[in-house]
């Protein structure tokens, strides 16, 4: 334990801007020209990009027309089991089992119950029946049945078809809710679901990456034995402080390449998927069809849903500011704290390890009341959690797409600022005279709890 | 004579132990001054106030004859610390520039004046190249320049020729007198005796804390000689010719002989005393100790670690 006497304060001058902006300039300027910097920033995107409009293309123009044999129809089925001229034909074989259908031309036998209790069907093929296929099958099937048991119970199709167009769209169910003003806005609940999760993770994501970041700078400076250099032309919470803002110009940097390239690379791949395929989708959305579950057509749902709501009912300016403030001040926030440990780390990678528990377990922990939060966004956990700093980056992220200030009063959102304000000041404080110390002591290993003295100790 | 810094009386307790504990000098100012010491002796802590990196428990330092500012004074110190510590990744250039930078230089004038330097050490090729890619004498040299780049009023040197080979270890103190004579004032930190001898006008030695010396180099060197000459002549020395009370031998050869005064002669008796005898005398010269002698005498039969004192706090 080294008793040093400082002056840790937070008056600047105009020297200790310069000096600073020297620091962030080159903290920034190494990392944002660095190779790796370059390529995960135009790589993920892409890769973003080519996965989803990848799987979306594959999904439709994978479709191969399967030639099915029928084999022991007890009658009911023949007359809904229609073929197509896209996806499926079937032909009623006696002659076909799935020793032989290879042979005669089929890709795939189906065997049909012969008692009509029976549900067990069986698709037996040799490759993988597409999905779609799969579910235009299934959606025949059990139409068959359907209308079997319609006839037995008296009803017939024609009758039950009429009184369905009659019914269909009759009654179309919107959840109005009404914000104190009166006005009328749709809930558009999934969005807020998805907006909520996503900069939810996002802001969980990069604490870790760029806190990890601003860490192994730290400890880098210290292993280098360049922070003894650096700190006889400048005070050490300036080298701390100019690494952190350099570090978070690196983070903004790269969002807004992200948003930049995702816009650019989803505008100009839409242009290169076939007007058709928009279109086929988009007929299925509008019929209704039940989606043949899961896979690449699901995928283009979202998107075309996400496409169509994305404009409504969500107050874009009011998420982004607030998740600019809160990836920042959720950064600053922790990368003190990371940088604190990053300071009294030695060359033992596992000594960072058990240092950093205390600093990961809450943003985990933000993590985990984030997701049950998204369902019930006003539990009391979620509340206290989006204003406590520790949690409230990434919990409060995730209840303000359900609405300012029908979901999150102003008075929450203000205190949960206020308190990240207070807390990253705070811990900026703790970590500078953490740091000052521990920047300087080599091959000794330091604990949590002999930090907190270093800090609280009156000099 | 004007003093570029003065020490007086300044402390640092690390949790009880005494790192350094009432020491005072002061440096004047175009001179080259040597603070030497044993390993762990508080030389680093010392100068880790001086440039401040840290700030005394007790005691005053004045720099230029004002109080230190490590605010504003910094930009006037250039400090290379024992332990070197550069960049890996950077290149060369650019992290001349930067570390130019937080010394207060201008983009421009710290590219003039790497250049510069860069030139007088045939340094130039280098600019482009990282760190990581240099050997270590090379990476040394980059170190040297990177700390008096700023024209400093005072350079501070940790162990300078640590790791260097003769023939940049005479660059680097060329380099040194050079900066001297032009005006810088120079503290130079080492347990190496010899090169002291050779550079510093002015030494203090500490030990475990304290000072113990303090002086120019010729005035400690007369402090503890130990009035011991050596007489070289034209024939063989027999034992008659040194049966005498002004002096007792210490040490015989065939042809010199080394010799401890008796204090209440001179050295001119002395060689009266051989002339007489009808000696040819060839040489007469005193032998000073050396600082490394010295060094030893006063460090050791101190303990070799120091034990843990509690300091009244």
């Amino acid at each position: 334990m080294i008793i040093l006497s400082d002056k840790c304060d937070f008056t600047i001058s105009t020297r200790t801007m310069s000096k600073i902006g020297i620091i962030i300039k080159r903290e920034y300027l190494t990392r944002v020209r660095n190779k790796t910097f370059i390529l995960s920033t135009f790589l993920l995107p892409i890769m973003m990009i080519l996965f989803i409009f990848g799987s979306v293309f594959f999904a439709i123009h994978s479709r191969e027309k399967q030639n099915i044999a029928v084999v022991n129809d007890p009658g009911f089925y023949a007359s809904a089991l229609r073929s197509d001229s896209e996806l499926v034909s079937f032909a009623f074989r006696k002659d076909v089992d799935s020793m032989n259908f290879k042979e005669k031309g089929f890709d795939a036998v189906l065997y049909l119950p012969t008692d009509p209790t029976d549900r067990n069907f069986k698709l037996i093929s040799k490759k993988q029946v597409g999905l779609e296929s799969k579910g235009k099958i299934e959606s025949q099937l059990n139409k068959a049945i359907e209308n079997r048991l319609l006839l037995e119970n008296g009803i017939s199709r024609a009758m039950l078809d009429s009184v369905s167009s009659m019914s269909e769209h009759a009654v179309s169910l919107k959840n109005i809710v009404t914000d104190r003003s009166g006005d009328a806005k749709n809930a558009n609940v999934g969005l807020a679901y998805g907006i909520g999760f996503g900069s939810g993770i996002l802001i969980y994501i990069t604490m870790f990456i760029f806190g990890a970041m601003v860490m192994r700078g730290v400890a880098e400076e210290k292993m280098n034995r360049i922070a003894e250099v650096i700190v006889s032309s400048c005070k050490p919470f300036e080298l701390m402080l100019g690494k952190i803002i350099g570090i978070a110009g690196v983070g903004l940097t790269q969002f807004m390449l992200w948003i930049l390239l995702i816009l650019l690379l989803s505008t100009g791949i839409q242009l290169f998927i076939p007007h058709e395929t928009w279109i086929h989708v988009q007929q299925m959305q509008q019929i209704q069809q039940p989606i043949p579950g899961g896979g690449g057509t699901d995928l283009a749902f979202k998107l075309l849903e996400a496409k169509t709501h994305l404009t409504t009912g969500v107050n874009w300016t009011l998420i982004i500011l607030l998740f600019m403030f809160y990836f920042l001040g959720g950064y600053l926030f922790y990368a003190s704290l990371f940088a604190a440990i990053g300071s009294v780390i030695n060359e033992d990678p596992q000594e960072a390890q058990s240092l950093m528990l205390p600093i990961t377990m809450p943003i985990i922990f933000g993590f985990i009341i984030l997701t049950s939060s998204l369902n019930n966004p006003n539990s009391p956990v979620a509340v206290w959690a989006s204003i406590i700093p520790f949690t409230s980056p990434i919990v409060m992220m995730g209840r303000i797409p359900f609405g300012v200030p029908d979901t999150v009063p102003y008075w929450q959102l203000a205190l949960s600022m206020l308190m990240l304000i207070g807390g990253f000041l705070f811990t900026t404080w703790f970590a500078g005279k953490v740091y000052r110390i521990g920047i300087l002591m080599y091959g000794k290993r330091s604990s949590w709890k002999e930090m907190i003295k270093w800090a609280f100790r009156r000099s | 004579m004007e003093k570029i810094l003065e020490v007086r009386n300044i402390k640092k307790f690390f949790s009880g132990q005494k790192a350094v504990d009432d020491i005072s000098f002061s440096i004047n100012r175009g001179s080259i001054f040597g603070l030497l010491g044993p390993n762990g002796a508080g030389k680093t802590t010392l100068l880790r106030m001086i440039t401040g990196i840290f700030f005394p428990d007790q005691g005053k330092i004045l720099f230029d004859g004002k109080p230190f500012d490590p605010e504003a004074d910094t930009a006037h110190i250039g400090y290379m610390p024992e332990e070197r510590g550069l960049y890996k990744k950077m290149k060369i250039g650019e992290q001349a520039v930067y570390l130019a930078q937080l010394k207060g230089l201008s983009h421009q004038e710290a590219v003039t004046n790497i250049k510069e330097w860069f030139i007088r050490l045939e340094m130039q090729s280098w600019w482009n190249k990282k760190v990581e890619d240099l050997s270590k004498g090379m990476s040394q040299k980059l170190q040297f320049v990177t700390t008096v780049l700023h024209r400093p009023k005072l350079i501070i040197l940790d162990e300078p020729f640590s790791g260097l080979d003769p023939v940049n270890a005479n660059l680097i103190k060329d380099e040194i007198d050079r900066l001297a004579k032009a005006g810088s004032t120079i503290i130079f930190s080492t347990h190496r005796m010899e090169q002291v001898e050779e550079i510093c006008d002015h030494i203090i030695l500490v030990n475990k804390g304290k000072k113990i010396l303090d002086g120019s180099v010729a005035d400690v060197k007369s402090e503890y000689k130990e009035n011991l000459y050596q007489i070289e002549f034209e024939q063989m020395v027999l034992p008659e010719h040194t049966a005498i009370h002004l002096f007792e031998v210490v040490k015989k050869e065939e042809k010199s002989i080394i010799i401890k005064k008796n204090p209440d002669f001179t050295t001119n008796d002395i060689l009266q005393y051989f002339i007489h005898k009808g000696l040819l005398v060839h040489g007469f010269r005193e032998l000073l100790p050396s600082l490394n002698d010295i060094f030893i005498r006063l460090v050791e039969g101190s303990p070799k670690t120091r034990r843990f004192e509690v300091a009244e706090k």
